[in-house]
């Protein structure tokens, strides 16, 4: 059972506001009884229409708990998607300031630049390699206004699918040139790999990722145009970052990505 | 270090538990002030029966690549072992497991050597350059002690856990691919249950070739041409089952498959 209008734009107000200030807030789901992932859906759109009310633009989408190990974590068995707005892009090798970022984690991924439309559903991955531009390697930071990270699919799917912001690598690959499956990523951290992956683990394969949403998007009847930038799915276990880290990676195939936070490292 | 004698007990100890598939406790539970270079010296040890008995060195593993492993296990080089002519299957086949005791298996990169290469510190390019082709490699580990528990000097003395070893996909030559990178995905009965890519090793396989070379100096000896070196799992060892059909996916280097007999 769907929950009233008034509540969902109060959740979407209050994710805003947490966002804003920087805060956290205790889980929804322990809050709203019956809350269910369309309502949260909702919610993401009124805490989404608040970041555009104060300028910032879309630019694409994210789709996220694409593996098999997040999907049972959090107890689905399909992925979920946010908005990228302006305010969360950054520049290949940029700092990002840390004060912008509660609870931040780092993501290793693919990306896709459309370069025509895609309306589903009915889209198939073969129409998403049509449809692409190019695939990038790219940082998402994840960030959540969820105390502690204590989520499951409603939480975080009304907080924009956990956004936080992003960094697209400059190397540019027409996805014609690369398996997309077997693309293998390598992660590091001041210098360490700390995780590594490879596309498969994204729905089988990224491209299967961006069918979805797609699909997804066709049936709810919102937007997905060329120029849009699509962030895939992690290609591998996400890992915390501190202030001062500075983080690089590669994929197999299709290029490199650095960024690093602000801030001194505590040990140095 | 421990004397020759408790030297031959140990070898003793894991030679029976390796033949006769049954598990051991950790070998520093008797002997605790054994080292690594006594495990090693166990090695030596079994390669002597080994041979009396007709069985062939063709190369060597590198295990605890990982800088996780690694910093578990405290030490900063990894571990090596001997890779026997009689313990590699052919892709496409049937692996025997019968005697193992718990099998698992791991994705990671061969290099199959075509010249000799010695020194103390070779570089990438030495690497490179006496390298034939790499290939795709699937390893089937089968730790002897009880409950997968052992320290690095057990874990050494075990031949690093070295079972069976399967080589197949695409041969290639290295200088042509980007090794630090290359996506590693293994599937068992047709599921993809690991990620991995090959920079997991070292940041780099060569990395485990050249360390591996720095190794064999110290102890006098040299990289056959010939040799066949795993460099070091990428993905998680993962059990497996008879009856289980394994396939380890390489990104621009094919694919392995095998059954689990």
């Amino acid at each position: 059972m769907a929950i009233e209008q008034t509540l969902i734009e109060r959740l979407g107000d209050e994710l805003y506001e947490a966002f804003a200030a920087g805060v956290t807030i205790p889980n929804l789901r322990d809050r709203v009884e019956g809350i269910t992932i369309v309502d949260a859906y909702h919610i993401q759109a009124c805490m989404v229409q608040r970041r555009l009310a104060a300028g910032e633009t879309v630019l694409g989408k994210k789709i996220g708990v694409t593996s098999r190990a997040v999907q049972q974590a959090i107890g689905v068995f399909e992925p979920d998607f946010g908005i990228l707005t302006s305010a969360m892009a950054y520049p290949d090798g940029a700092e990002i300031p840390m004060e912008t970022l509660i609870q931040p984690k780092a993501e290793a991924e693919i990306g896709f630049v459309l370069k025509h439309d895609l309306k589903g559903p009915g889209i198939t991955p073969a129409d998403v390699l049509a449809a692409t531009d190019h695939v990038r390697a790219c940082f998402e930071i994840v960030d959540s206004r969820i105390d502690d990270w204590d989520i499951r699919i409603q939480d975080t799917v009304a907080d924009n699918a956990s956004c936080g912001v992003y960094v697209l690598g400059e190397d540019k690959v027409d996805p014609r040139d690369v398996d997309l499956a077997l693309a293998g990523m390598v992660a590091m951290r001041n210098g360490e790999v700390v995780v590594t992956g490879a596309g498969a683990a994204v729905q089988g394969s990224p491209v299967n990722a961006v069918a979805w949403l797609a699909n997804t998007l066709g049936r709810l009847g919102m937007p997905f145009l060329a120029g849009e930038v699509i962030l895939s799915g992690a290609l591998g276990p996400m890992f915390p970052v501190e202030p001062g880290d500075q983080l690089a990676m590669k994929v197999g195939g299709i290029g490199s990505c650095s960024v690093r936070f602000s801030g001194e490292k505590a040990d140095a | 270090m421990l004397e020759q004698a408790a030297i031959t007990t140990i070898a003793d100890i894991v030679d029976e538990a390796q033949s006769n598939g049954h598990t051991i406790a950790k070998i520093t539970d008797a002997h605790p002030g054994m080292t690594i270079d006594d495990g090693y010296a166990v090695q030596d040890e079994l390669l002597r029966r080994w041979q009396a008995r007709g069985r062939e060195l063709i190369g060597y593993k590198a295990g605890l690549t990982s800088r996780a492993k690694m910093v578990q296990m405290g030490v900063d080089v990894p571990s090596f072992g001997m890779l026997m002519r009689d313990t590699c299957d052919a892709e496409g086949g049937v692996v025997p497991t019968t005697g193992l005791i718990h099998p698992r298996v791991e994705g990671e990169i061969a290099f199959v050597m075509k010249q000799e290469l010695s020194g103390p510190e070779v570089g990438a390019q030495d690497v490179y350059d006496a390298t034939d082709f790499v290939q795709p490699a699937i390893e089937i580990l089968d730790s002897r002690f009880e409950k997968f528990k052992f320290d690095l000097a057990s874990v050494v003395a075990d031949n690093g856990s070295s079972a069976r070893f399967v080589l197949g996909g695409r041969p290639r030559r290295p200088q042509e691919l980007d090794l630090s990178a290359i996506g590693i995905v293994l599937e068992i009965n047709g599921e993809p249950v690991a990620f991995a890519a090959s920079g997991a090793v070292l940041g780099h396989p060569v990395e485990a070739m050249r360390m591996l070379v720095s190794w064999l100096h110290t102890r006098g000896q040299s990289l056959p041409a010939g040799a066949v070196v795993l460099t070091g799992a990428a993905t998680e060892a993962l059990p497996i089952k008879t009856g289980d059909a394994i396939c380890a996916r390489f990104q621009d280097m094919g694919s392995i498959n095998m059954r689990v007999d």
